[in-house]
Order: C-alpha cells, then sequence, then structure tokens
C-alpha cells in the first residue's frame, strides 16, 4: 500500500464506476424517496462517501461548487480540485452545494433557473444524519402513488416545490446512502 | 416533421460493408497508412483540425482516411469525437509572439525587423502540374542557414510607437464559448473569432473576396502573416502553477486597414485579426478579413448593408457541418411530409378546376 | 526558502513542459534504457480529454477560444508518498504514466541520474530539431527591393 496522499481516495477506475455512480444517481432522481447505495471513493472529512462518489461523478471544471460550513476545509477543497477541476464559489453562483442542511440554509440563497432556462439551477447535496423510507410523503412524477422519506425542512422544500418548473434540486446523503427530491415532487406530512 | 420509419437493416449494413470496400480501393494498391497522411497530406489534415476544432494530426489523419479523403465528413467525424472528450480545462492566451516561425512576411513592410521569412510556401510557384511527381515522390533536401536566436516581434508593435494604429488592450475576460452556450446576437469579437476559425475555409474565403469587390470595402493589407509552432501552457490546479501541456502550429494574420475615421474614431489604420490551426494561409487571412468586416459598429463606421458586415448572416452559416447537417437530412425518409403535401396540392387544384368549370358551362 | 522553493517550481515547470511536448517515440525510447523504475500506485488512472486554446484579438487583445487539443493526464504516488502528475500532449496513456513517474522520481535522490540519462538527451533532441527548422526557415529569408519611381 502506497504512501495516503492529500489526493487519495478517488475512482480506481473511473469511467466504469462513474457509470455505476451516475446510473444510481439518475435512478433515486427520477424515482423520489428510493434510496441507494453510493461508493467508490474515500472523501477526505466530513464528507460523506456518497456525497463525494457524487461529486466526483458529476463536476467539472464547468461546474461551480458551493462547500457550506464544515465542509469547507482545505483537505476537501484540494481532494475536489484534483479529481474534477470544479471552481470552489460561493452559494449564489453555484450549480452543487454541498453540506449539512443547517449549513446549505437558507434556500433564497441559491439560483433557481430563469423561465427560459429553468436547468440554471443549483441542485443541493444535503448531507444527513439519517435517510431512511419514512416521514414524509412524496407524491408526482416518478412515483407510483405515494413513497416517504425523511426530510430535513417540510416546509422549506414544499415552498421549492412551489416555484415548480424553477427551484432547486435535492440530492440525500448519508453514509453510503443516496436519495432525492427533485423539484417536480409535492410533498404532505401526515394526512 | 420527422416520423420513424422501420425496416431497412440489412440495407443499411449491406451499404456500410460496401461503402468499407469501396473505401478500400483496388486492393493491389498499397493501403494508406495513418502516418502517410499525416506527413503527405498534412495540409488537409491541418484543415480537418481547423474546422473539427481540435488539434491531433494523428485523429484528423484517421478521419480522412475513414472519410474517403471527404474533407466535411473527416470534420464531422473529428467534431463527434471532440464531444466525447472531459474538458480539462482552458489554457492560457498562447504568446504568438514567442512563435518559432516557418514563415513570417508583411506585405506592407518591407524592412520588418526579423526579415521576411517565406518559408515553404506555393508562392512563386508556377502552378505547373509537376509530372515528375508521378513517379516518384523523392525531395531534395532543403538548404539551411543561419537561424535567428531571438523571437520575431510583431509588425504592428512598430506602427504602435506613432499611435497611428488602432490598439488592443489585453484583458483578462473570459471569452464566451459557443462548443457550451448557444450563439446569441447581437454577439462579440471573442465569440466571432471563435465562430470564424472553425468556419468553413470555402465560406469564410466567399465572404471575404466579397469585401475586396466593394462589399463592405476596407481596404486591407497583409501587415503580417506567421507560420509557426507555439506553446500551450495551463494552470494546473494541482500543481499551483502553469506548465506547458503541449505545442501547436498555428497560422496567424493581422491586416492592416485603411480608415479615413470615423463619428468616434480619429483617423488611424484598423486592424483585423486571423488566427487559425496548423499551415492554413488562405483561411487566416480570409478570416482576417471578415472579422475587420463585422467591425463596422464598433469603429463607428456605417453599415452599408454588406453581406460581410451582417454577423447574424456570417456566424449562422459559416459551420458546415451545421449546413450539411441540415443540409443532407433533406434527403432521408420524408414519407408523410410529403404525403401531406401531396393531399394539399390535389385538394388545391380540385378547388381550382371546380371553380372553373361552372364558368365555362355558363359561356 | 521562498527562493529555493521558486528555484524548484521553475525546475519541475521545465521537465513537466518537456515531457508534455516530447514526441511519443523519443520518450519511450529513452524510458526503455532507465532499468530502476519504483513502483507506484494511481491516484488518478490515465484519462484522454480536451484543453481549450486560447488565443487573443489581436495577438495582444482580449482572449478569444480557438480550439481544443488533446491531452492525457494521470498521477502516481511513489511508496514513499511522492506525488507524479503527468499531462501530455496527445492520446498516449503510456506516455502519460511515464510522464508523471519521471515528475515523482525527479522530486527524489533518482534525479540527477535520470536528469543526465534521460531529460538532457530528450531536450537535445527536441532542439536539435527545432533549430533544423529554423536554418531551413532562416535560408528562406528574402530582401525585396522597391523600384525607386524615378522622382529625382
Amino acid at each position: 500500500m502506497a504512501a495516503q496522499t492529500q489526493f487519495s481516495g478517488g475512482f480506481q477506475n473511473a469511467p466504469v464506476q462513474a457509470a455505476h455512480a451516475f446510473r444510481a444517481a439518475m435512478t433515486v432522481m427520477a424515482r423520489p424517496g428510493e434510496i441507494r447505495t453510493l461508493m467508490g471513493t474515500e472523501p477526505p472529512a466530513p464528507l460523506s462517501m456518497a456525497a463525494g462518489t457524487l461529486l466526483l461523478t458529476l463536476c467539472d471544471p464547468e461546474t461551480k461548487v458551493y462547500l457550506a460550513g464544515d465542509a469547507d476545509t482545505d483537505a476537501v477543497c484540494k481532494w475536489l480540485t484534483f479529481h474534477t477541476g470544479a471552481p470552489i464559489v460561493s452559494a449564489g453562483n453555484a450549480d452543487f452545494a454541498v453540506g449539512t442542511w443547517g449549513a446549505l440554509g437558507p434556500l433564497n440563497a441559491y439560483r433557481i433557473g430563469t423561465p427560459e432556462y429553468p436547468d440554471r439551477s443549483a441542485t443541493l447535496i444535503v448531507e444527513c444524519d439519517q435517510l431512511e423510507q419514512s416521514g414524509a410523503i412524496l407524491s408526482g412524477p416518478g412515483i407510483k402513488d405515494t413513497a416517504r422519506l425523511s426530510l430535513p425542512d417540510v416546509p422549506a422544500l414544499q415552498y421549492n416545490a412551489m416555484l415548480y418548473p424553477l427551484g432547486c434540486d435535492f440530492f440525500f446523503t448519508c453514509g453510503d446512502k443516496i436519495a432525492a427530491l427533485p423539484r417536480s415532487t409535492q410533498i404532505r406530512t401526515e394526512g | 416533421m420527422y416520423v420513424a420509419v422501420k425496416g431497412g437493416e440489412k440495407a443499411i449494413e449491406n451499404a456500410h460493408t460496401w461503402l468499407a470496400e469501396e473505401r478500400r480501393g483496388a486492393t493491389d494498391v498499397a493501403e494508406l497508412s495513418l502516418a502517410q497522411i499525416r506527413e503527405q497530406l498534412s495540409l488537409a489534415v491541418n484543415r480537418v483540425m481547423a474546422e473539427g476544432s481540435l488539434f491531433d494530426p494523428n485523429l484528423a489523419a484517421l478521419a480522412i482516411k475513414q472519410a474517403r479523403g471527404d474533407l466535411i465528413e473527416a470534420i464531422f467525424l473529428v467534431r463527434a469525437y471532440r464531444t466525447t472528450l472531459p474538458r480539462f480545462g482552458y489554457s492560457n492566451p498562447v504568446e504568438t509572439s514567442e512563435m518559432a516561425c516557418d514563415r513570417r512576411i508583411s506585405a506592407t513592410f518591407k524592412d520588418a525587423p526579423g526579415g521576411q521569412v517565406l518559408g515553404p510556401t506555393f508562392d512563386y510557384t508556377h502552378r505547373l502540374l509537376d509530372f515528375k511527381l508521378a513517379a516518384d515522390g523523392e525531395a531534395p533536401k532543403a538548404p539551411e542557414g543561419t537561424a535567428r536566436q531571438e523571437p520575431t516581434p510583431h509588425i504592428t508593435e512598430f506602427l504602435k510607437g506613432e499611435d497611428i494604429i488602432q490598439d488592443e488592450p489585453a484583458s483578462d475576460d473570459t471569452p464566451g464559448d459557443l462548443t457550451r452556450e448557444p450563439m446569441e446576437f447581437p454577439s462579440n469579437r471573442p465569440l466571432r473569432l471563435q465562430s470564424l476559425t472553425r468556419g468553413d475555409e470555402g465560406f469564410v474565403l466567399g465572404m471575404a473576396y466579397s469585401t475586396q469587390r466593394g462589399y463592405a470595402r476596407n481596404h486591407a493589407f497583409v501587415g503580417e502573416l506567421r507560420i509557426g509552432k507555439v506553446a500551450v501552457e495551463m494552470e494546473i490546479p494541482e500543481l499551483g502553477f502553469a506548465i506547458d501541456i503541449g505545442e501547436v502550429e498555428l497560422t496567424e494574420c493581422e491586416t492592416v486597414n485603411q480608415f479615413t475615421g470615423s463619428k468616434t474614431e480619429p483617423p488611424q489604420f484598423t486592424r483585423g485579426y486571423g488566427l487559425v490551426f496548423g499551415q492554413s494561409e488562405r483561411k487566416s487571412i480570409a478570416m482576417a478579413l471578415v472579422d475587420r468586416a463585422l467591425r463596422w459598429e464598433e469603429l463607428g463606421e456605417d453599415n452599408l448593408g454588406a453581406p460581410a458586415q451582417d454577423e447574424e448572416f456570417v456566424l449562422s452559416h459559416a459551420d458546415n457541418i451545421q449546413a450539411t447537417g441540415f443540409l443532407e437530412h433533406i434527403k432521408l425518409p420524408h414519407y408523410v411530409d410529403f404525403q401531406s403535401e401531396l393531399e394539399l396540392v390535389r385538394k388545391l387544384r380540385r378547388e381550382a378546376e371546380e371553380r372553373i368549370t361552372p364558368k365555362e358551362a355558363a359561356e | 526558502m521562498t527562493n529555493q522553493t521558486e528555484i524548484a517550481t521553475q525546475a519541475r515547470k521545465e521537465w513537466m513542459g518537456l515531457l508534455a511536448r516530447a514526441p511519443d517515440d523519443a520518450l519511450m525510447t529513452l524510458w526503455d534504457g532507465i532499468q530502476d523504475r519504483p513502483s507506484f500506485e494511481w491516484l488518478r488512472s490515465p484519462e484522454v480529454g480536451g484543453v481549450m486554446v486560447r488565443g487573443r484579438t489581436g495577438a495582444t487583445g482580449a482572449p478569444f477560444n480557438l480550439g481544443e487539443m488533446t491531452v492525457t493526464r494521470c498521477s502516481v504516488v511513489l511508496q514513499d508518498g511522492t506525488v507524479g502528475h503527468g499531462y501530455v500532449q496527445g492520446r498516449s496513456k503510456p506516455k502519460a504514466e511515464v510522464a508523471a513517474l519521471i515528475d515523482a522520481m525527479m522530486q527524489t535522490p533518482a534525479a540527477d541520474d535520470l536528469q543526465a540519462r534521460l531529460l538532457d538527451p530528450l531536450q537535445q533532441q527536441m532542439q536539435a530539431a527545432k533549430a533544423t527548422r529554423a536554418a531551413k526557415a532562416a535560408a528562406t529569408k528574402v530582401e525585396f527591393f522597391t523600384l525607386v519611381r524615378g522622382e529625382d
């Protein structure tokens, strides 16, 4: 085993591993509420394996990344820059943002797209302490009847869904687990 | 309207197989190697790199072989390959004043510092077919002189002292990239230059020629034309400094244009600029002329309504891959479209006949 | 200290640039002659990509995008933790691997030997090729004489 360096922990076989990771990310975004495992990288703390793998799969020199709160460390910056070349920016300019829900908020800091280009919006990668199929009730595209997902802040996410077709999209990561919530999903609490 | 058609798989497969066989030609003739194409058809390779917008002589040679010498088809192949490459980043702007020049001429200053260096040019040849080449391709060895050690400065630098030529102030603005964001109008000069350098050589040549013939005449001289290699440098984030990542051959043309002054600018010389991958002399001169014509607004000139002054016209039609894609698609099945057209014309004819017939009956 | 770092950076820029520009076969032939090759692991396995090359309007003005070039890159780490990066022109993964290994070895005690046996000869070969072209160009240098229009 060679020495660990600040650059260690990337994909060992990027084309194959990134393709698997992309498939998982696409699946959870297409089927809100579904939870998949996402592995392949060993990012520096405090990034979870799922968040690190997702960033290495989705980012390149043209995607701007915001590191929120504790995620904004020198080690994370260097690791991400080496493996993706992604520029590190402020919340308002970000294509992707990563951090805990508390560190990321409030949501009005992020781009929500324009009527001509709703895709020019931010995707938030929310690091969670737990991720399970319980709690808020989801319905909408990609969901047969309803699904359930532990969401960090229902009112804020309901407001985001109201902005459709504008708004942000979300991945939720916890260890090697990932789920997603696109802006098109309707959210209810019990009842 | 596009509709799916089914069937034809076998015919298509057979057509492709025959295409491959035809590409090879008679098998009793030796096959072309990529190295042969790269070394002996280098100007075709250069054109494919320039318009394919990807500097890689081996790939361009492969594309030419696969396309059976159809350069637009080869450019199409390179463009398609290019889209599969992850973008590592953007280079620092190349320093063409540091170019190792194979050729460097000026039509305006005979005593240009650094001298007039002809290089391996077709100029001054008599354009007579050399039948010796049909028999054997042995080439003489080029004589050698005493090389310059220092870089060759740009000629426009010498005019600057007199304040008689329009300046090109340096900036570090990030230019738009039409491979990332679709072109919108009005555009700007960096985007126009990107579009022109990858534009079709024939189209850009025709546009440039129109300015010489009087459609937005701007009286261009070739202030300087240089061909040679320059190093490409890029900032490497993980290193924290820039390194050379390679070397590209470029052709650069700067035109010096007579300018009697406008509402906003004093009388002076203005400039047009051409910079193209490879040894692509005709293209770079044409590019500089069209660049200059498109600058009418910024220089406060009148819009004479000439095609070469119309940014939207020039840039929307310069790309031969867009053009050929749209042009050639009309030969693909349009049966449903045509069926509805046919119905329409029949109906109109019926109606016209019905209008005429009662009148004739009355007469 | 700063001076030392600057000198080290300058030297590294030079060898990395030389390796990036080197013709594939020249580099690989010289590398074949190097026996003591360290074992390594990938930090980033070789990948082929594109770099957008930029020029400036009128050679000195605002930057514009000229077109891309192919580049292959990779990064290695040696047993002792030394990191080497390879960025080379073209699409050769073996060349990128060799460039990254040389970059790492040049930061170890193997540097002097490698400089003498590989980098110096490579530099000389490339310099000679460049000088030959410059000499051929020099032989085509002309003096045009304009004919005076007999005003005096």
